[in-house]
């Protein structure tokens, strides 16, 4: 890895392992899960082997997806709360979505966009697994009544037709913000992404500079 | 059950494009159950078995006629008997003959995620091509009537098929051919309409008023349709659906969710490419590092500053 001498941490590699695990499990459960909800997305269920294999293996990527998303939220949560600087924030979402960053108010190690992916994504995970196991047949299918699978399956789908919308917005942000790949990837910033994104967050940085003896770890 | 070529489909699980149409002009076939000609003899059920190879396992006495306890992937048909009690304070004994009701509009093929596995025949008979089955149990979520059940050994769906491979060929299905009293009839659907249209007529001379044929208009009719002796009180028989529908929430689910999600899901990436053509990615620039630069070095002479 070329990592600039001068480079903030932002990703831990513990950070990192997890959320690409997450992402990788995200995506399984994309695939085969659109595949039963619209015949145009049913090829998908082939890249699982076929129907069936696609059918037994999705609750299991959702199982795994809880176990990941509780180790996400436990090295995560403390960064989410919303402050003031979010409402700020988010009143300059037009000045954000079209790069006029003078007119950006500054924010910490999160803004609001990625503070409410994160909030969406503990709600949505959840909700996922709860109405997944009801209509999870092969073990639950008996155990649940028919109107309870009836309300699972339609908030399951409502629940996943939302983390899918929010999953393509957090990847297209990432995209969009270069740099940010990069620190999910190699877990790094350099001083001026921290300064132009996250100004607080690079005040605190440069300020912990000061005391502490490992100056680019995270706060 | 099977997949025949010498009947059409009319309609076919999890497809947008018209199945082939061209010989669709069959005749509507049904199956007329006359519950007041029911002796209650189970051959339908030993029938059925027999024509389909079906041995469900032995189970245990549960202190009722029903047996076995409920409908399987292996029981297809189930003779249902319920006990009541009339106004004049005489016992019935209301027997009726359960299984798949063959809906105009099946909930099952609504509900199923997987393309061909279940079919309605130009004739209206609906099947379940077991081989396309994936197993999700959704058809069990779209029945008005808890017919489907799923297999714990090879996690496919299975339900009565009207004997499609007795139709085609010209038979009558298993369970009609077995009825010792012709409480089963087989034929087409106006026939049986008009068959029952007598049984009612005859019934209601005898005092059963409220006689009448279940044919329920929710799901567009069925082709097995019941002659009943209290048609204003249809749960009286093991819990036939007064009003089966398709579930609301299988509709919503299945009906209006599906497009405006893959249009929603759609929309989102579009908007997303056409975000980075129009406005562009956002990089950090040159004076963003010498900015940052500077203020990571004055915050440092700062502290080194002797005091």
């Amino acid at each position: 890895m070329t990592r600039p001498e001068r480079a903030f941490t932002r990703y831990t590699t513990a950070n990192r392992v997890n959320h690409w695990i997450n992402a990788g499990l995200f995506l399984l459960l994309v695939l085969s899960g659109l595949s039963f909800f619209h015949p145009y997305f049913f090829f998908l269920s082939n890249l699982f082997g076929s129907g069936q294999w696609a059918r037994a293996a999705h609750p299991w990527f959702g199982v795994g997806l809880l176990v990941s998303w509780v180790g996400m939220f436990v090295q995560f949560w403390r960064n989410n709360f919303f402050n003031r600087d979010d409402a700020a924030w988010s009143k300059a979402i037009v000045s954000v979505v079209k790069n006029d960053d003078e007119h950006v108010p500054p924010v910490g190690r999160n803004n609001s966009g990625q503070k409410a992916v994160f909030w969406a994504m503990t709600l949505l995970i959840p909700t996922l697994f709860v109405s997944g196991l009801l209509i999870w047949q092969v073990y639950f299918g008996e155990a649940t009544s028919i109107p309870m699978q009836r309300v699972a399956v339609l908030v399951h789908s409502l629940a996943a037709i939302a983390a899918i919308l929010v999953w393509i917005v957090h990847v297209y942000a990432a995209i969009w913000i270069r740099g940010s790949v990069r620190s999910m990837t190699q877990g790094y910033v350099t001083p001026g992404w921290a300064w132009h994104h996250h100004r607080k967050w690079f005040y605190q940085l440069a300020s912990g500079q000061r005391v502490k003896t490992e100056p680019r770890k995270n706060p | 059950m099977s997949d025949l070529q010498s009947q059409d489909y009319v309609r076919r699980s999890a497809t947008t494009i018209t199945p082939p149409a061209a010989r669709s002009h069959e005749d509507q076939v049904a199956k007329l159950i006359d519950v007041s000609r029911c002796i209650g003899c189970k051959a339908c059920q030993s029938a059925c078995m027999e024509w389909n190879d079906l041995r469900p396992e032995i189970g245990h006495f549960e202190g009722s006629y029903e047996n076995p306890a409920d409908l399987g992937p292996s029981v297809w048909t189930l003779m249902k008997f319920a006990e009541y009690e009339n106004e004049q304070g005489n016992l019935e004994w209301l027997i009726r003959k359960d299984g798949c009701m063959h809906c105009e509009d099946p909930g099952c093929l609504k509900a199923c995620p997987a393309p061909g596995a279940i079919v309605q025949y130009a004739n209206g008979i609906v099947d379940f091509i077991s081989d396309k089955c994936i197993g999700c149990g959704y058809c069990v979520k779209g029945c008005p009537f808890d017919v489907p059940r799923i297999s714990k050994v090879d996690h496919k769906a299975y339900k009565c098929t009207l004997c499609s491979d007795r139709v085609s060929v010209g038979l009558e299905p298993a369970c009609v051919k077995a009825c010792p009293t012709g409480a089963i009839m087989f034929g087409s659907k106006t026939d049986m309409t008009d068959w029952a249209g007598e049984r009612i007529e005859d019934l209601k001379s005898r005092g059963f008023e409220k006689a009448g044929l279940y044919d329920p208009p929710e799901v567009g009719g069925t082709h097995v349709m019941y002659v009943l002796h209290h048609a204003d009180k249809p749960s009286l028989y093991s819990g036939l659906p007064d009003k089966p529908r398709i579930s609301p929430l299988v509709q919503a689910w299945k009906g209006a969710i599906k497009p405006l999600a893959v249009f929603g899901i759609a929309a989102a990436a579009i908007f997303g490419f056409f975000h980075w053509v129009t406005v562009g990615p956002n990089e950090v620039q040159e004076e963003d590092e010498l900015e940052a630069d500077r203020l990571l070095r004055e915050m440092k002479e700062e502290e080194e500053k002797p005091s």
